[in-house]
């Protein structure tokens, strides 16, 4: 009989194709049988990474906690694009409450659920960057700090694309948002400022922190169930681009979040007990500008005078943040990182 | 309706006296209500309290401006503070001091009371022989139920017991009931010079 | 039991006797007595299986309530001003979902300038909320009503706020006869949700609602509230008859048969003025009192009907609205408003002044020969307004007012009330 040599990395993507794998393997997403938390429907733009992201993590989540699961909205894209009244494209329980609350209501739900004894329901809570970095941080620093039995997703999406793209205190130096409009020499939102959400999550010192994107499933829903294993305060940081908020086309969206992680922009990482444990290495490192071109919100550095000394100010973020996290330390030797076959 | 108001500082247990006082008053049957002066309270600040003992239920629920009755359990406050506003000539005054009146500076006021419903009680003293502790609230009750004839020493003693609970509660009781003694012996002494 | 007991201490004993399976703790004066007494009994066991859970902020007290109120547990908190505005976009919420979250309000001025005291503004600030809002006379009324509360949010899925009197109510150490266990359990029925996260039954809860069905789902939460105008009543004759003492309902009216004059007002300030209107009958004032207790729903008809036979209306109240004038009044004016009487507020007792029966039986008296102005601030030393006016009208720079006014009070420290 003659064998076929396998060839893993055969779409340039290093996802590795689901049918390749043992059962075990494969992703929830490839269940025919998932349960399709955030069901199709809903009225997110093309190409959402928001909707990916959430669907992703609460399958995950789901297949985690055996399909018993309770999820808390945050005020946001996700939650309106989800619920227009009369209709839900949510499979589970769902509570959206505000805005700014998330975190504590989840807290009250799991408060709940234990006084009530049912230990085998679990309860995550879900917002975007503004209900966690900004306006629900409160919530979340107390919640985090109690250790209460809640496994938090942030989708970032870098700004407040729901109510029409304005700066967060998660958007990145020079992006053009609404509110950090591309005009003057310093065009864009300001360098020096926002939060970096996962460590000061680590220094609450909460059993698991980590962060994903929406371009490497396997690390997203891998995190999602060892999140899931461990009680208490739980943290996951999930990149999702916004075609419509980065001027990204809607094709691109798991391009441009891998190109985050390749380019060092975005670190991910996961943290046990306020330490990393453990980071996804940079495949094929990758200049920024290949990120920055290709969303409208840095056109600004790219038109007919270059703005070279922001795309090296952005560049040593980068850099800064393959030092801090070791990100090219493990890159294995037998892999092509061009991704062609071997 | 016999009021009360009570002045000290804060750490004195000047809310806690109020409160006993209204729970002896209640061990007799008698309806009570006892309340602070509602301030954001620091350690050795002025603070007031006050209670009403009626044989009727009490209604009202403003601060007692006329007192009956005045419990003065930190004597350092008597050129700081209004500590006798609203006072009639028939009040009763009760000073936590080892001094006299007139060694207060008082002589001159304290003329214009019933010379028997005025007097000054060492209670501090005789919480720190009893207690260990300078803490003069509940002794001070002791000597207000022998000058004011208001509430009996037993029902302070009752009400002092379920306030502290134990060991505490017995220490407190004895001290005032040292106070009680130290009054009456007082009143007596009193009523013997007046008739000499 | 009859107990000689502080109010706080009452409220959280009785609350506790109430079941709850959630409480969240945030410290703010009036109302932490309550919240510490019901912490000691979590911890020593006296109370479970409850959560108590110390959170960072009001707004998160009330949001965990929400949580737990929808994943089916018995949810309470307690608060006060600054803390009631700190969670107030959470209070209306609680409402808009139809959580029957219990909560205590001990009521305390809104700042600034900072003040601890008691008045109604905190109440007032939400009485648009969708909260039904119930009002203590007394410490046994506020304890009572947590029970009646507790019935009348499960049996309505409506958040219940019992107002009692910051420090004048909290504070004060009176005779409360407390209910046993066995009582409070026959009277309240464990709680069964109208709608609850269960992940065998999976609902959506708190969906964008748009101009096509939000009026709608406005009024009916109107009309909720105006079964509440049926159930008080209903829940207060049962609770008279499970408890042996009347407590709660809609109004209490008291010596108003007869009245001329009717004196209508919210919480404990009522006992004061029941003195003064027994003073001014013996002076020959016909003079009754109509307390609300049932604040929300406004109990309109039951307002009239005890109004109906009064020459002149006068309002006390603890709150007003800064331009216009009293909450309270505006209230009793549409109710009243064809019974062909005078209505007439008083403004007392903001940020704690006391409010003695001497001031109020002069007011009284006052509103007896039709003397007293349609809007009286009670006590209102207005040399010391027209000071800081002159400062303001010669100095561009007068500074805050609020600092000037005490600089010309003097030391305050002294004062004994």
């Amino acid at each position: 009989m003659t064998t076929q040599p396998i060839h893993f990395y055969q779409v340039g993507s290093f996802a590795v194709g689901n049918r390749l794998l043992d059962d075990d393997g494969r992703t929830v997403q490839s269940d025919p049988n998932r349960t399709n938390s955030l069901d199709s429907g809903h009225r997110a733009c093309q190409g959402c990474g928001e909707a990916l992201g959430a669907r992703y993590a609460i399958d995950a989540a789901m297949r985690a906690s055996q399909g018993r699961l309770v999820a808390v909205n945050a005020t946001g894209c996700l939650e309106v694009f989800s619920t227009p009244y009369p209709e839900t494209s949510w499979r589970i329980p769902w509570l959206h409450s505000l805005f700014g609350n998330a975190p504590a209501v989840a807290t009250g739900v799991a408060a709940a659920l234990k006084v009530k004894g049912k230990s085998d329901v679990r309860v995550v809570a879900q917002a975007g960057d503004g209900g966690t970095v900004d306006i629900g941080f409160g919530c979340l620093s107390g919640m985090f700090e109690r250790n209460d039995d809640v496994l938090f997703i942030c989708y970032d999406n870098e700004a407040y694309m729901n109510t029409g793209v304005q700066r967060s205190g998660a958007t990145p130096p020079a992006a053009r948002t609404a509110t950090t409009e591309a005009i003057g020499s310093e065009a864009g939102n300001a360098f020096g400022q926002g939060k970096d959400l996962p460590r000061i999550a680590m220094a609450h010192d909460i059993p698991y922190v980590a962060t994903a994107t929406v371009a490497d499933l396997h690390d997203l829903e891998d995190k999602v169930e060892r999140a899931m294993q461990v009680h208490g305060a739980r943290y996951l940081h999930i990149l999702v681009p916004c075609p419509l908020g980065w001027g990204s086309a809607s094709s691109d969206t798991i391009r441009v979040a891998r190109l985050a992680k390749e380019t060092g922009l975005f670190p991910v990482f996961e943290a046990v007990d306020g330490k990393v444990t453990g980071v996804s290495p940079i495949r094929h490192r990758t200049p920024v500008e290949e990120y920055l071109s290709i969303q409208g919100r840095y056109a600004h550095l790219f038109g007919e005078h270059p703005r070279t000394d922001i795309i090296a100010r952005i560049q040593a973020m980068a850099d800064r943040n393959i030092t801090t996290y070791g990100l090219l330390a493990e890159e294995p030797a037998d892999i092509d990182p061009k991704g062609v076959d071997v | 309706m016999f009021q009360v108001r009570i002045h000290g500082r804060g750490g004195q247990g000047v809310v806690a006296a109020a409160e006993i006082l209204s729970m002896a008053a209640f061990a007799e049957g008698r309806h009570a209500q006892a309340f602070p002066s509602f301030g954001s309270e620091r350690m050795g600040a002025p603070v007031v309290s006050f209670c009403r003992i009626d044989d009727r239920p009490i209604r009202t629920h403003e601060p007692v401006m006329e007192p009956d009755a005045l419990v003065i359990q930190d004597v350092t406050l008597i050129h700081q503070v209004e500590l006798f506003a609203g006072l009639s000539a028939d009040a009763y005054v009760l000073i936590n001091t080892s001094r006299s009146f007139d060694e207060l500076g008082l002589g001159e006021f304290a003329r214009r009371f019933h010379r028997d419903r005025l007097l000054t009680c060492p209670a501090t003293e005789l919480a720190l022989e009893h207690l260990g502790r300078p803490l003069p609230n509940a002794v001070l009750l002791g000597g207000f139920a022998a000058l004011t004839g208001q509430i009996t020493l037993d029902a302070i003693g009752t009400a002092v017991r379920e306030r502290f609970p134990g060991a505490v509660g017995d220490r407190n009781m004895a001290a005032a009931a040292a106070a009680f003694r130290f009054v009456t012996l007082e009143e007596e002494e009193m009523v013997h010079a007046s008739t000499d | 039991m009859l107990r000689q007991i502080e109010g706080s201490r009452a409220v959280a004993e009785t609350v506790a006797l109430c079941r709850p399976e959630v409480v969240c703790a945030y410290p703010i004066s009036p109302q932490t007595h309550i919240i510490e007494a019901i912490g000691v009994m979590v911890a020593s066991g006296a109370l479970a299986p409850c959560e108590f859970i110390n959170v960072e902020s009001e707004f998160a007290a009330m949001s965990v309530s929400i949580g737990a109120s929808a994943a089916g547990a018995r949810a309470y908190t307690a608060t006060a001003s600054q803390g009631l505005l700190f969670m107030i976009e959470a209070v209306y919420n609680a409402a808009g979902l139809g959580l029957p979250i219990v909560m205590t309000l001990a009521n305390r001025a809104i700042g600034a300038p900072i003040n601890i005291w008691n008045d109604h503004s905190d109440a007032m600030a939400v009485r648009d909320a969708g909260w039904i809002q119930l009002f203590a006379e007394t410490n046994q009324e506020a304890a009572d009503l947590h029970v009646l509360a507790f019935r009348l949010a499960e049996e309505l899925s409506l958040p219940v706020m019992v107002c009692m009197d910051g420090f004048i109510l909290t504070h004060a150490v009176e005779r409360v006869d407390l209910p046993d266990q066995a009582q409070v359990d026959a009277y309240l029925p464990p709680y069964e949700p109208r709608q609850v996260l269960e992940p065998d039954d999976p609902v959506s809860i708190g969906a964008m609602v748009g101009p096509e069905a939000f009026e709608e789902v406005r009024y009916l939460a109107h009309l909720r509230q105006l079964d509440a105008l049926e159930r008080i009543p209903a829940l207060a004759t049962a609770f008279e008859e499970a408890f042996g003492r009347p407590s709660g309902g809609l109004v209490s009216p008291y010596r108003t048969e007869d009245a001329d004059i009717v004196i209508v007002a919210l919480g404990s300030v009522l006992g004061t003025i029941k003195d003064a209107v027994d003073a001014r009958r013996d002076a020959g004032d016909r003079v009754g009192v109509l307390g609300i207790t049932a604040f929300r729903p406004f109990p309109n008809d039951a307002v009239r009907e005890a109004l109906s036979g009064a020459r002149s209306v006068v309002v006390v109240e603890k709150a007003f609205s800064i331009g216009f004038g009293g909450v309270l009044s505006t209230d009793v004016a549409m109710a009243s408003h064809d019974t062909g009487c005078t209505l007439r507020t008083i403004v007392c007792g903001l940020g704690g002044r006391p409010i003695t029966s001497r001031s109020l039986e002069q007011a009284f008296a006052a509103a007896a020969l039709d003397e007293l102005d349609s809007l009286t601030f009670l006590d209102l030393d207005h040399e010391i307004v027209e000071r800081e006016r002159t400062r303001m009208t010669t100095t561009r720079r007068s500074g805050p007012s609020a600092e000037n006014i005490l600089r010309d009070l003097g030391t305050v420290a002294s004062r004994i009330d």
